[in-house]
């Protein structure tokens, strides 16, 4: 395969609060994004899934540079983000954009859906003459399966589905090569998620763009990704290729995930019950279990869980897994 | 006798662009120990359904028709009645545990506040009961932890909270509107799963409100599927999810991402968006999205019911799964052959 248009290496994303006054002030630090590190190619979707406080929307925000990170790099084509000054990264934005979770709060309620999409080419290239900015506008409206004839229309006017296709719009209206969706579909109803996912998946196709696709979900990524990340408090538990993640994930917090995604049959439902859910809640992250973060609440834990963080290694077929007994179990579906 | 019945109920709001009906004439029963899942995607009308029997529409809203519950009523009843019955009879559990928990009160407070009402406890025996709930629901530690506040509890939690304190006076009915929609996978699995616990441990009957049929297919008895205000299909669970007989219906069971099925590329979609309810088509409300539409469609279709109490909102026959033969207007003969 050729080089990987985004690198991203060891990154690593700190919030610190304070607690206990102004006397007695503590510090105490959530390790939100913890040593990250994942490759993605030009026409290639990855898929990042995991609980809420896993991190995934910190990781999505600190690749586009909204947030700082305190480690890492991301590679953007050979050049360095997390280095760039304000400007330069700006300029990267053309490059890189992002499709937000919530599609009705991330629209401005007072600016028309030709406004919206528009912005973006307003913003970078002001001298862009009205009618071709208008033009495009159009195009692109039409691309995302909008009518070009609700251009002035309010995001109110339209339904949770189109005000995600006007987020969709609004990313691509710039010609981006890489494209972060968060969690794009999760406030979406089922029948609309599905329009929305295969709209994705049309328009990476079509456009060879890089796609990464965060979601809560396995079950939503598994349709559009090449590649699925999982992450669990921070951390990169498991990186396979769709195919093999499906068929036997390698670590016992994918496998969990896995079993935890509703099944609209009662029949097969009951069925896949027996089989032990995850238990409990994610311990809290600013006392992280020592060892393998997992250990909490893995039903495969050994003694050496407890003591020795296992590493992110590469196994025999090619994928990755942060796991001491990857080899020994057989997670297969 | 049913536990509840519905009988043509009606929703509806007043706003600045006009008279929005809501909800379009809705029949259903419950009876004790039964389970009934209302699906549908948002502006179906589900939640308002349910807020207008339990007499909590916004403002602009007025309801008609009639809900029984034990034979009495609850949309003629007075609001001072209707106080006794809410909370104590019937419980209502929201989708948001962030925002239906009071962030100023302790959970204790929240908790013991409902029985001391409702059941004239005092403080010691009503934080007792709190705390046995919470144990019921499954929250560690539950002594130290009812005098903690709503931001020291997880999501999965919060929610767990909301089910003790619906499950406080031991209801009758519980509703429960996308108990679960907020929350991660992972947790949902156990929110529903104990839900269904604790509803065979006390034979209450329940009425689950939810836009993903997923959710709750191991959980009901029976279901209704509505659409734009209207209920398209019910059935019993075995057949909504192995003979679902509407089109939207199959489309929703569609479109759902499943594991156990291979990643064939294309996700099955209903096309479209819900229709406007200040604007609807005339005729069948889901004609637009209908891949299998005709021209009769522009027509009402008529409510189909078997004995068995399925019903089909369709000009699809629920048995053949055959166009209906088309009738003329005049005459009630319906041998006449189909000329479409």
């Amino acid at each position: 395969m050729n080089n990987p248009v985004l690198r991203v290496q060891d990154l690593a994303v700190n919030f610190i609060s304070h607690t206990g006054g102004l006397l007695r002030r503590k510090e105490r630090i959530l390790r939100a994004v913890n040593g990250i590190s994942f490759e993605l190619h030009a026409s290639e979707t990855i898929g990042i899934v995991g609980e809420s406080g896993s991190g995934k929307s910190t990781l999505a925000r600190a690749i586009l540079g909204l947030i700082k990170p305190n480690r890492g790099r991301v590679m953007w084509l050979g050049e360095n983000l997390t280095e760039l000054e304000e400007e330069a990264l700006r300029q990267k934005r053309k490059e890189i954009q992002i499709v937000f979770q919530d599609p009705i709060a991330s629209l401005n309620p007072r600016m028309t859906a030709g406004d919206i999409i528009s912005e973006p080419l307003w913003t970078f290239y002001p001298n862009m003459a009205r009618l071709q900015v208008e033009e495009r506008t159009r195009g692109m409206m039409k691309m995302v399966g909008l009518l070009p004839n609700q251009i002035n229309r309010y995001p109110h006017e339209f339904s949770g589905g189109q005000c995600q296709r006007i987020g969709i719009a609004r990313a691509l209206v710039l010609n981006p090569r890489l494209v972060v969706c968060d969690e794009p579909v999760s406030a979406l109803d089922v029948s609309i998620q599905a329009q929305i996912i295969n709209l994705l998946k049309d328009l990476q196709k079509k456009l060879g763009l890089a796609l990464i696709f965060v979601a809560h979900d396995l079950s939503v990524v598994k349709h559009i990704s090449d590649r699925v990340m999982v992450m669990y408090m921070g951390c990169n538990m498991e990186v396979s290729q769709r195919e093999a993640l499906y068929r036997r994930p390698l670590h016992p917090y994918t496998s969990a995930l896995m079993k935890s995604v509703p099944i609209p049959d009662p029949k097969l439902a009951a069925e896949a019950r027996q089989d032990s859910w995850l238990t409990g809640d994610m311990p809290s992250p600013y006392e992280p279990p020592k060892g393998c973060i997992f250990h909490t609440r893995c039903p495969y834990k050994v003694k050496r869980c407890e003591a020795d963080v296992p590493a992110l290694r590469r196994m025999e077929h090619g994928d990755w897994v942060a796991c001491h007994r990857a080899e020994d179990l057989d997670l297969s579906i | 006798m049913a536990l509840l019945e519905v009988r043509d109920l009606r929703v509806q709001f007043e706003t600045p662009e006009g008279v929005v009906q809501a909800v379009n004439g809705i029949d259903f029963h419950l009876e004790s120990g039964e389970t009934l899942a209302i699906v549908g995607e948002s502006g179906a009308g589900k939640s308002q359904l349910v807020m207008a029997i339990m007499g909590l529409l916004a403002e602009n809203g007025s309801a008609s028709g009639a809900a029984d519950f034990k034979g009495q009523d609850l949309m003629q009843m007075p609001q001072k009645e209707l106080n006794k019955i809410r909370g104590r009879e019937i419980a209502m559990i929201f989708q948001d545990p962030m925002t239906s928990l009071n962030p100023f009160l302790t959970i204790e407070k929240q908790m013991t506040e409902v029985v001391m009402h409702h059941q004239g406890l005092g403080k010691h025996e009503a934080r007792g009961h709190a705390v046995e709930m919470l144990r019921a629901v499954r929250i560690p530690d539950p002594e130290e932890r009812v005098k903690q506040y709503p931001h020291e509890y997880s999501g999965g939690m919060r929610q767990r909270v909301m089910i003790a304190m619906g499950l406080l006076c031991e209801p009758d009915l519980l509703i429960a509107d996308e108990p679960s929609t907020a929350l991660d996978v992972t947790v949902q699995a156990q929110i529903m799963q104990l839900v269904g616990e604790l509803r065979d441990k006390s034979n209450m009957s329940m009425i689950l409100i939810t836009h993903d049929l997923a959710v709750v297919a191991e959980i009901c008895d029976r279901i209704i599927v509505m659409y734009a205000g209207e209920m398209v299909e019910a059935g019993t669970v075995d057949d909504i999810f192995y003979r679902p007989r509407h089109p939207y219906t199959q489309g929703l069971l569609a479109s759902v991402p499943r594991l156990d099925r291979l990643a064939d590329d294309e996700l099955h979609t209903i096309p479209g968006n819900p229709p406007n309810l200040l604007d609807l088509p005339s005729g069948c409300r889901f004609r637009d999205r209908c891949s299998l539409a005709r021209e009769v469609c522009f027509e009402a279709p008529p409510l189909q019911v078997q004995d068995d109490g399925c019903m089909s909102r369709c000009f699809i026959d629920m048995n053949s799964g055959e166009f209906l033969p088309v009738q003329s207007n005049s005459d009630e003969d319906n041998t006449g052959e189909d000329s479409m």
